[in-house]
């Protein structure tokens, strides 16, 4: 029997009412502004931006404001506004060794020219709840050094060791410059291409990343890395528009840039040699960085002809279940009507449990 | 301080006047024109687009075209330099390398259309892959199926057979236009554009001359 | 190619590079910093005609990377970009690409890049809005500078006292 069940609309309408009102909360406090969220929630919005795919800090701070601070809700909102945007250009490769640096480490080499940068961190914090920060307490300013400190030259470590020829040289664009694979445009298509991997991995769930990344330490595909440099800071952004013929900037960016360093044995045409993983990310996010190098890392299995046997080295297994939009509606849809699959199993499972029950009265005789 | 649209500034013309909601409703005549092939639209778009190009040619352009679809320009004989940058300029359209490159053809003067397999025809899996043309011709008007000179169109969105005269398209066009029909699901979508008037002919109608 | 931001020398700059660099510092300023320089500069002059031969559109770029820094190129992410493009009476053509959506910061930008383009208006533009535009860049990034040079590791190296046969 089927039938057709509609209806809802006014419970609907109400439930959305009251969602707004448990959004505002108790009207006696202050409303919290865009200002406020993009001030003192940084890194909420950093997060919004960087797996909604979508670099502006205005629309992520409204999104976290109508999420109520579910970001997985509001990378959802950012992607769908997304859609309605139209692509007007592309920009140059984001040059990071031209970053103005923020915060630069290096787990491989104590002294290396530029030095060690530890800018704004939660690294050597305790940890410990801090009750002078809710009862307000003003900050400090915070010190200021010699500003020509930071005009010393930064080279990437892997730069170093490449001129050693101890790391594989990076390679460079397979199909020529303008043929970078682009997964908003066309599906996920198998064996997937590092450009294709490193977009997804980009915007993937930074907890799924992080898993991930952790799984690789613990012996699910060890790749033996070592933090060869991380730098959070600001790159500009440009583009050539068609009309002018030269590149200008348009404004910049806040990124976090991890270079892994991992142990390669060798193989029968490559010497022992250091190989990477690269993790990029919009906003500062030291630890999806650092996952997204693992992880980048691990997927090159193939490439590297090492056995893939790890989930992390699996990459349509990474890939098909990153990204947290596709998972939460993937999850959640479970929660629609499911009344006429449900119905059709109801009967089936009856029937089973009869002839089984049959079956046991004949033995049973 | 005023400002103004004015038609040209240092060589390039100004675009739509309201870029959403005038390609809104340009797009609003396209959808009309394809989902009921030999309806005559008249858009109300006010452009003044440089030359081989017509108000409707132009108008369809500028709001079906965007940076991630290559055009392809048949001047027909005539500098369309000019057009070229016009569209790149207000739509970020690139140029196609050749004409089997682009998603989107146009034809400056539909007199001289040149052969519809030197253009994408898509393929059974990925029909969308095909190239749509954009062809300007000198007139363009609904008539009864029965008119002299007409042609008689059937097929999906068309009510039993209408009527279409069409001046400004090569002697024996619709023998092409009945074997780009018989093609389907693969073929190319035409959308004529005379003055300000715009018509449809999908690949699934077809086309008796 | 220009890289204004990051390897030349605040000032003295000239060509499509001077344009790149004004560009570069239109599109980083506020729309209310531009709207300020805007009124500053125009009421005491004939009133301006200008042509928005591109109105204000919002739309993304994306935003590559590459893999190591420097090789296979891949995409990112999408950032927001609005884009103007305005002409003066005398036919000068003037673009604005602005990260973000303020649809008068694209146009203020492109507005801007025209009278810079003139003759008659190029010193008074630089001078009122382009040079404190710069310096007010440079003196943020210097404060930045400071701040996170207060924050780079002095290591201490323990030297140990020198063996008997150096006595």
């Amino acid at each position: 029997m089927y039938v057709a069940v509609k209806g809802g609309e006014k419970a609907i309408d109400n439930a959305h009412a009251l969602l707004a009102e448990e959004r505002r909360g108790d009207v006696g406090v202050p409303e919290l502004t865009l200002d406020q969220i993009k001030q003192q929630m940084g890194l909420a919005v950093d997060r919004v931006m960087g797996e909604g795919s979508l670099y502006d800090p205005d629309l992520a701070a409204l999104a976290i404001k109508q999420a109520q601070g579910d970001l997985v809700e509001a990378v959802f909102l950012l992607r769908a506004f997304r859609t309605t945007l139209p692509r007007l250009a592309v920009t140059t490769p984001v040059d990071t060794a031209a970053m103005t640096v923020r915060r630069r480490i290096s787990a491989t080499f104590k002294d290396l020219p530029g030095g060690q940068v530890l800018g704004p961190t939660y690294d050597y914090t305790h940890r410990l709840l801090d009750f002078a920060l809710a009862a307000g307490a003003p900050a400090p300013p915070a010190p200021e050094g010699d500003p020509a400190v930071m005009a010393d030259a930064m080279p990437r470590v892997t730069d170093i060791l490449a001129y050693q020829d101890l790391i594989e040289p990076e390679a460079g664009d397979t199909d020529g410059e303008g043929k970078v694979a682009d997964l908003t445009r066309e599906p996920l298509a198998f064996p997937a291409g590092r450009d294709l991997r490193l977009q997804n991995l980009a915007r993937a769930d930074e907890g799924f990343l992080l898993a991930l990344g952790y799984s690789t330490q613990r012996g699910y595909g060890r790749s033996h890395p070592f933090a060869g440099e991380i730098r959070m800071g600001e790159v500009a952004v440009e583009i050539v528009p068609e009309e002018l013929g030269f590149a200008i900037e348009i404004g910049d960016i806040t990124v976090t840039e991890c270079q892994m360093i991992n142990q390669f044995a060798g193989s029968a045409t490559e010497p022992p040699q250091f190989t990477r993983g690269y993790g990029l990310m919009f906003g500062r996010s030291e630890r999806k960085a650092m996952s997204m190098a693992l992880v980048d890392r691990s997927l090159r299995a193939r490439e590297l002809g090492e056995e893939i046997e790890a989930p992390a080295q699996d990459e349509e297994f990474v890939l098909y279940h990153s990204d947290n939009v596709e998972a939460q509606g993937f999850v959640q849809h479970l929660k629609l009507p499911h009344y006429v699959d449900f119905q059709s199993e109801l009967v089936l499972v009856r029937a089973l449990r009869r002839e089984a029950a049959a079956r046991r009265s004949e033995a049973a005789e | 301080m005023t400002t103004s649209t004015g038609s040209m500034t240092g060589g390039l013309a100004a675009g739509f006047h309201d870029p959403v909601h005038d390609a809104q409703g340009v797009f609003r005549d396209v959808l009309r024109a394809m989902s009921r092939p030999g309806e005559v639209r008249e858009t109300a778009v006010q452009i003044d687009p440089p030359a081989p190009l017509n108000i409707a040619g132009a108008a369809v352009c500028l709001a079906l075209l965007d940076f991630e679809t290559p055009l392809w320009i048949d001047g027909g004989g005539r500098d369309a330099d000019g057009a070229a940058s016009f569209l790149t300029f207000h739509t970020g359209a690139p140029r196609a390398t050749g004409p089997a490159q682009a998603d989107f053809v146009l034809v400056a003067d539909g007199r001289i259309l040149p052969a519809f397999d030197t253009f994408r025809q898509g393929t059974d899996e990925a029909p969308e892959g095909s190239a749509t043309l954009i062809v300007q011709v000198a007139d363009l008007a609904a008539a009864s199926p029965d008119a002299a000179g007409a042609w008689r169109l059937d097929g999906p969105g068309i009510d039993g057979t209408v009527g279409l005269h069409v001046s400004g398209l090569p002697d024996g066009i619709a023998d092409d236009l009945a074997r780009n029909a018989d093609r389907f699901p693969r073929g190319i979508d035409l959308i004529l554009c005379a003055g300000r008037r715009i018509a449809a002919l999908p690949r699934t109608t077809r086309v008796e001359g | 190619m220009a890289r204004s931001s990051n390897s030349q020398a605040p000032g003295g700059t000239t060509g499509s590079d001077g344009r790149a660099e004004w560009m570069g510092l239109l599109a980083r300023a506020s729309e209310a910093e531009l709207e300020a320089a805007w009124r500053a500069l125009v009421p005491d002059q004939p009133a301006m005609a200008y042509d928005v031969l591109r109105a204000p559109q919002q739309g993304l770029t994306m935003v590559r990377g590459r893999a190591g820094g420097d090789g296979q190129a891949f995409n990112l992410g999408e950032m927001t970009v609005t884009r103007c493009s305005v002409g003066l009476a005398d036919g000068t053509v003037g673009h604005g690409y602005v990260a973000g959506r303020s649809a008068r910061h694209a146009e203020l930008a492109a507005l801007f890049d025209a009278l810079l383009q003139t003759d008659t208006w190029a010193d008074r533009v630089m001078a009122c809005v382009i040079a404190p535009l710069r310096a007010s860049r440079a003196m943020a990034r210097a404060r930045t500078a400071a701040k996170t040079a207060a924050t780079k590791v002095e290591f201490f190296t323990l030297v140990r006292e020198q063996s008997a046969d150096s006595e």
